[in-house]
C-alpha cells in the first residue's frame, strides 16, 4: 500500500533570512520553499543564494520536501540559482511565471544537464511550475503534461490577477484560473496548489479560502507564515465521522480479501477501488494530523 | 481600690501592676494631632530615625512593582546619605532598575542581600564579584521560611503603596498607582519588627481592603511616587505573534489536555510571557470543546487567566502577583479574585500553601539538564540574569510541572549535559515542551505513554539534546574561578548549589 | 582568490551575521570576530570561518564578523558572498563552496 506525499502545505521562506532558515522547519510544513525570486531584494541575490544552498545541506532539511523557487532563467540570478539548488540537494525546483510549456522544458533541459555535471542521480531533481498569469492558465494542460519530471503546478494570485488587471478580492477574481489549473494537474495526475493569503491577522478568511481549495480537489496551499500551518491542517484533517467512514470501508474491503470476493460492497453498496484508495488517504491524513477541530 | 494588705500582697504574688491613670500606655490619645496621626512622618529621613535602624541591621522590600519600583532605589538613596552602612538588603525581587545599588555596595551600605533574584547590571557587576559575602538566592515560599526560621530578620521593611490611610491600611488597588497583589509585602509586614509605608496618597480612614494592616505599620510617609503602573507589564498583555512562541504554546496545551489533570474542576498556573499567555488561549478553545472549567487558578496572575476567568472558564483566581493592569484591576473588582500572601501561596513550612493543591503548572527555564534539572537564575554565560521565584515551589508541590521554550536561544542550546546552576531538581519535572519536540521525565512512564498515544512528538531529553547539538555544535565550557558570588537556597532553605564568578 | 575590494554581506539580525570583507595593507589574513555568544562558540566561528577562507583560497583581507548567534551555515554563505563581492567573482566553483 503507497501512501501519496503529503504536500498540504508549503511554507515560503525568504532565502535572505538567516533567522527564518534557522528555525522555520520546527513547524513542520509538509515542505518548505526556499524563495530566491520575489522575496530577495536584487542586490541579495547572491547572498541569499548561498544561504540556501548552505541551508539544504544541513541535515535538519533533509527531514521535509525542499523547494527552491529560482529567479526566472531569462534573469542573470536565474541560472546560478538552479546551479545551487540542484547541487545542494534540493527535492523540487519551482519555476516562476510559467507561460508556457516551452518555458518547462528548458528548465527541464538545464536540470538535466546540470544533474549530470554534479553526479547527481538522473531524474532525482522533480519540477514546479507556478502559473502567475493569463497565458499560464490557458496553456496549463501543455505545461502540466510537458514533463515527467513535473510534481505539481501551482497558481500565483498576486500576479495573475494584475495580469488580469483586477484586484485580489472574494475569489471570484480566481475563479476560473483555479479551475484550469486544477484540471490541468488532475488530468497530468499530478498535484495542485492554490494561492497564498497575505492577510496574516483574518484566520477566518483564511481559513475560508483553504476549505474552499480543498473543497474544489486542491493537494495543498502556499504559506507565508508559520501560523497558517495547524489552521491549514486543521482544514485537511478528516472530521471524526469521515474517519470512522474510512475505516468501515478499509473493514469492508479487508473483508472481501479474506473471504476471496472480487467485489466489495458497503451497506448494500458497491466499493471500488477509488473510493478504497480515498478511505486510505483519510485514515493517512487522520493519524498525521489528528481528527478536524 | 483600697491597698490592703491582702491586695498589696495578691498583686505581688500574681506579678500584677496597680492602674497608673487611663493613659499610661496610650500618652498619644491624649492630643488630638497625635491620637489620629501619631505615625505620619514629614519625611523618609525621619521615619528612618525613629523606626531606630542601626548599622548592620536588615531592611526589606516588596516588589509588586517590578521594573517599575521607585521605593527601594529611594531608600537606599537615603540611607546612603544618612551614614549607613553594612546593611542587609532583603527584598522580595531585584530587577534591572536597581543597578543604583551598585554604588552603595560599593561604598559599604549594602553589604548583604537575599533576594529571589536580579537582573540587568546590577546582577552581572555581582556576578563578576563585586560584593565582598555572596549573595542568597531564594524561592518566594522559601524567603518566608527563612524570615519565619529567623535566619532572616527583617529589622525594617519599607513598603511602597499607592495610597493608605492616616493607620496605615493599605492595598495595591486604591490610588493611582495600583500594583494589584500585594503578597510579598503581606509577609514583611507581618514580620517585620518596624514597618515604615511609604505611600503617595493619604486617604480617609479607614482603608479598605486592608492587605497590610494598621496593627502592622509604624511609620507613614507620603512621597512623589512608589512605582509606575506601567512599568509592572511582565510579558506580552495580548497573545503573541511570534510562531516559535505560538507552537511551543500549543504543544503545552496539547499536553496539558492529555495529561490525565484535565478534568472539570482542575486547577492551574501559567507563567508570564508570550508562551505563557499563548498557552491560555489555546487552552480556552479546548476547555471549551470539552465542557470543563478550571476550579482556580494561582500565580502570577496575567490579564490572559483574566480573560478566561471573565469568561466563566475559571472559578477562582488566587492571585499572589498581579502581572499587568487587567490583573489588578480585576483584583480591584471581582469578588472572585482573591489576593494571598507569599506564605499561603508557597512556603513549603506553612500550615497550607495554595501550591500544594495545583494540578497543572507551566513554568520557563534558561537551561534544563539531562536529568530534567532546571536553572533559572544563570545564563549560559555563568552571568545572574534571571529569578528563583516560585520555580522550585510550584514544581515541588504540583501534580504535574511543564517546562517550555525554545530549544536554541539564537545558537545557545537550552537542553545541557548538566545545569550551570541547580535551582530546580528533575525529579519535581515532568515534562519539557520545546519548539522541537516533547521530552517527558522517566519517572512519569504513564504519562508519556498518555502523550505519545495523542499523537504528540515526543522524544527522550537525549535526542532533544542531540538535535540541538547537531545544529548548533557543542559550546566551549564556561570558565569559573573558585570564588563564590551567590548562594541557592531551596525552599527549605538547604543550600542546593552555589554561582562561582566567571573568569574574566 | 583575491580581495580587491571592500565588500559585505549579511545582516545585525538575530541569528545572522555581518561579515565585512577588504584588502589588507599588509598583505596578510587577519580575521577578527565578535559574538554575542563569544564565550561559548567564539573557537567554533573562528575555526568555520578559517576553513571557509582556505578554502576560497584567500591568502590575505581583512575579515571583520559581527556575529548575532548564526549557525554555522550561515556564517559559511555570508562569509562566501562577502568574499565573491570583494574579489568581484562571477564564476563559483561549487565545489570549493560545498
Amino acid at each position: 500500500m503507497t501512501l501519496c506525499t503529503l504536500r498540504r502545505s508549503m511554507l515560503f521562506l525568504p532565502a535572505s533570512s538567516a533567522a527564518m532558515l534557522s528555525t522555520a522547519f520546527v513547524h513542520r510544513p509538509d515542505s518548505i520553499m526556499f524563495d530566491l525570486e520575489d522575496a530577495v531584494a536584487l542586490r541579495e541575490k547572491d547572498s541569499a543564494r548561498l544561504m540556501m544552498f548552505h541551508a539544504l545541506r544541513n541535515p535538519v532539511y533533509r527531514e521535509l520536501e525542499t523547494v527552491v523557487r529560482i529567479n526566472p532563467l531569462a534573469t542573470p540570478f536565474g541560472l546560478p540559482d538552479l546551479e545551487a539548488a540542484v547541487r545542494a540537494g534540493a527535492d523540487v525546483i519551482r519555476l516562476p511565471k510559467t507561460d508556457t510549456a516551452a518555458d518547462l522544458l528548458e528548465l527541464e533541459a538545464q536540470v538535466e544537464r546540470i544533474e549530470m555535471v554534479c553526479g547527481r542521480p538522473r531524474g532525482s531533481t522533480r519540477l514546479m511550475a507556478a502559473i502567475e498569469s493569463a497565458s499560464g492558465v490557458v496553456n496549463a494542460v501543455a505545461i502540466a503534461m510537458a514533463s515527467p519530471r513535473l510534481m505539481g503546478i501551482a497558481l500565483a494570485g498576486f500576479d495573475y490577477v494584475v495580469d488580469m488587471q483586477t484586484e485580489r478580492g472574494d475569489g471570484t477574481e480566481l475563479f476560473y484560473a483555479r479551475c484550469a489549473v486544477l484540471h490541468a494537474a488532475r488530468a497530468a495526475k499530478i498535484d495542485a496548489f492554490d494561492v497564498v493569503f497575505g492577510d496574516l491577522d483574518d484566520e477566518a478568511g483564511f481559513i475560508r479560502e483553504a476549505e474552499l481549495a480543498r473543497r474544489l480537489g486542491f493537494n495543498g496551499k502556499s504559506l507565508i507564515n508559520p501560523r497558517q500551518i495547524e489552521l491549514l491542517h486543521n482544514v485537511y484533517a478528516p472530521t471524526a465521522a469521515e474517519a470512522a467512514h474510512a475505516g468501515k470501508v478499509l473493514a469492508a474491503a479487508d473483508a472481501a480479501e479474506r473471504d476471496g470476493l472480487g467485489v466489495v460492497s458497503l451497506n448494500g453498496k458497491m466499493i471500488d477501488a477509488p473510493i478504497i484508495n480515498r478511505a486510505r488517504r483519510v485514515l493517512q491524513l487522520a493519524a498525521t494530523s489528528g481528527i478536524r477541530r | 481600690m483600697d491597698m490592703t494588705p491582702e491586695t498589696i500582697d495578691l498583686l505581688e504574688r500574681q506579678g500584677l501592676e496597680p492602674f497608673q491613670g487611663c493613659h499610661r500606655d496610650t500618652p498619644h490619645l491624649l492630643a488630638p494631632e497625635t491620637r489620629l496621626n501619631r505615625k505620619l512622618t514629614a519625611s523618609l529621613e525621619e521615619a528612618i530615625r525613629r523606626s531606630g535602624l542601626r548599622d548592620g541591621q536588615t531592611i526589606s522590600f516588596h516588589h509588586a512593582y517590578r521594573e517599575g519600583d521607585k521605593t527601594i532605589n529611594l531608600v537606599v538613596n537615603q540611607l546612603a546619605r544618612m551614614g549607613f552602612k553594612n546593611l542587609t538588603l532583603a527584598s522580595s525581587s531585584l530587577l534591572s532598575c536597581n543597578a543604583p545599588l551598585i554604588e552603595h555596595i560599593k561604598s559599604g551600605v549594602i553589604s548583604r542581600i537575599y533576594t529571589s533574584g536580579m537582573r540587568g547590571k546590577l546582577a552581572q557587576a555581582i556576578s563578576n564579584g563585586l560584593m565582598e559575602h555572596p549573595i542568597h538566592i531564594h524561592s518566594h515560599g522559601g524567603r518566608v521560611k527563612l524570615i519565619q526560621s529567623g535566619e532572616l530578620k527583617l529589622d525594617v521593611a519599607f513598603l511602597g503603596v499607592s495610597a493608605c490611610d492616616a493607620f496605615g491600611n493599605a492595598n495595591g488597588v486604591s490610588g493611582k498607582s495600583h500594583c494589584g497583589s500585594l503578597g510579598y509585602a503581606m509577609v514583611d509586614a507581618q514580620y517585620a519588627a518596624r514597618v515604615i509605608l511609604l505611600t503617595e496618597e493619604l486617604v480617609p480612614y479607614p482603608n479598605a481592603p486592608a492587605s497590610i494592616r494598621q496593627d502592622q505599620v509604624d511609620y507613614i510617609v507620603q512621597v512623589e511616587q512608589v512605582g509606575d503602573p506601567a512599568k509592572i507589564s511582565v510579558g506580552a498583555a495580548r497573545v503573541t505573534k511570534n510562531p516559535q512562541e505560538l507552537l511551543i504554546a500549543r504543544y503545552a496545551a496539547d499536553v496539558i489536555e492529555h495529561s490525565g489533570y484535565f478534568e472539570q474542576g482542575f486547577s492551574l498556573q501559567t507563567g508570564s510571557g508570550g508562551a505563557a499567555t499563548a498557552v491560555t488561549r489555546f487552552l480556552e478553545a479546548r476547555m471549551v470543546a470539552k465542557g470543563i472549567t478550571a476550579g482556580f487558578a494561582l500565580g502570577g496572575i496575567t490579564g490572559a487567566i483574566v480573560d478566561l476567568f471573565n469568561k466563566g472558564l475559571i472559578g477562582t483566581l488566587v492571585d499572589t502577583q498581579s502581572f499587568d493592569a487587567r490583573a489588578a484591576e480585576s483584583l480591584r473588582t471581582a469578588p472572585g479574585h482573591l489576593e494571598v500572601s507569599t506564605n499561603a501561596y508557597a512556603n513549603p513550612a506553612a500550615k497550607g500553601a495554595s501550591c500544594d493543591r495545583l494540578d497543572v503548572v507551566i513554568l520557563s527555564a534558561l537551561e534544563v539538564d539531562l536529568d530534567f534539572n532546571v536553572n533559572v537564575v544563570t545564563g549560559s554565560d555563568g552571568i545572574m540574569m534571571g529569578a528563583s521565584g516560585g520555580h522550585c515551589d510550584v514544581a515541588a508541590a504540583a501534580n504535574l510541572a511543564i517546562i517550555v521554550g525554545p530549544l536554541i536561544r539564537s545558537r545557545i542550546p537550552t537542553v545541557v549535559k548538566r545545569v550551570t546552576t541547580l535551582v530546580t531538581p528533575g525529579a519535581c519535572v515532568g515534562v519539557l515542551v520545546t519548539d522541537h519536540g516533547i521530552a517527558v521525565n522517566p519517572n512519569r512512564p504513564e504519562l508519556e505513554a498518555r502523550l505519545r498515544a495523542a499523537g504528540l512528538p515526543v522524544m527522550s531529553i537525549q535526542a532533544l539534546h542531540a538535535r540541538a547539538i547537531a545544529l548548533t555544535g557543542e559550546p566551549d565550557p564556561i570558565e569559573f574561578l573558585d570564588r563564590i558570588v551567590g548562594i541557592i537556597r531551596y525552599r527549605d532553605g538547604s543550600v542546593i548549589d552555589v554561582v562561582r564568578q566567571i573568569k574574566p | 582568490m583575491e580581495i580587491v575590494q571592500a565588500a559585505m554581506a549579511g545582516t545585525l539580525e538575530s541569528s545572522d551575521l555581518l561579515v565585512k570583507v577588504s584588502p589588507h595593507d599588509e598583505g596578510r589574513l587577519e580575521l577578527v570576530v565578535s559574538s554575542q555568544v563569544m564565550r561559548q562558540f567564539g573557537g567554533q566561528i573562528r575555526r568555520v570561518a578559517l576553513e571557509t577562507l582556505a578554502r576560497l583560497e584567500v591568502e590575505a583581507g581583512l575579515v571583520v564578523i559581527e556575529d548575532k548567534g548564526a549557525l554555522d551555515c550561515a556564517i559559511r554563505a555570508r562569509i562566501q558572498a562577502a568574499v565573491l563581492r570583494a574579489a568581484r567573482c562571477q564564476e563559483l566553483d561549487w565545489r570549493v563552496l560545498a
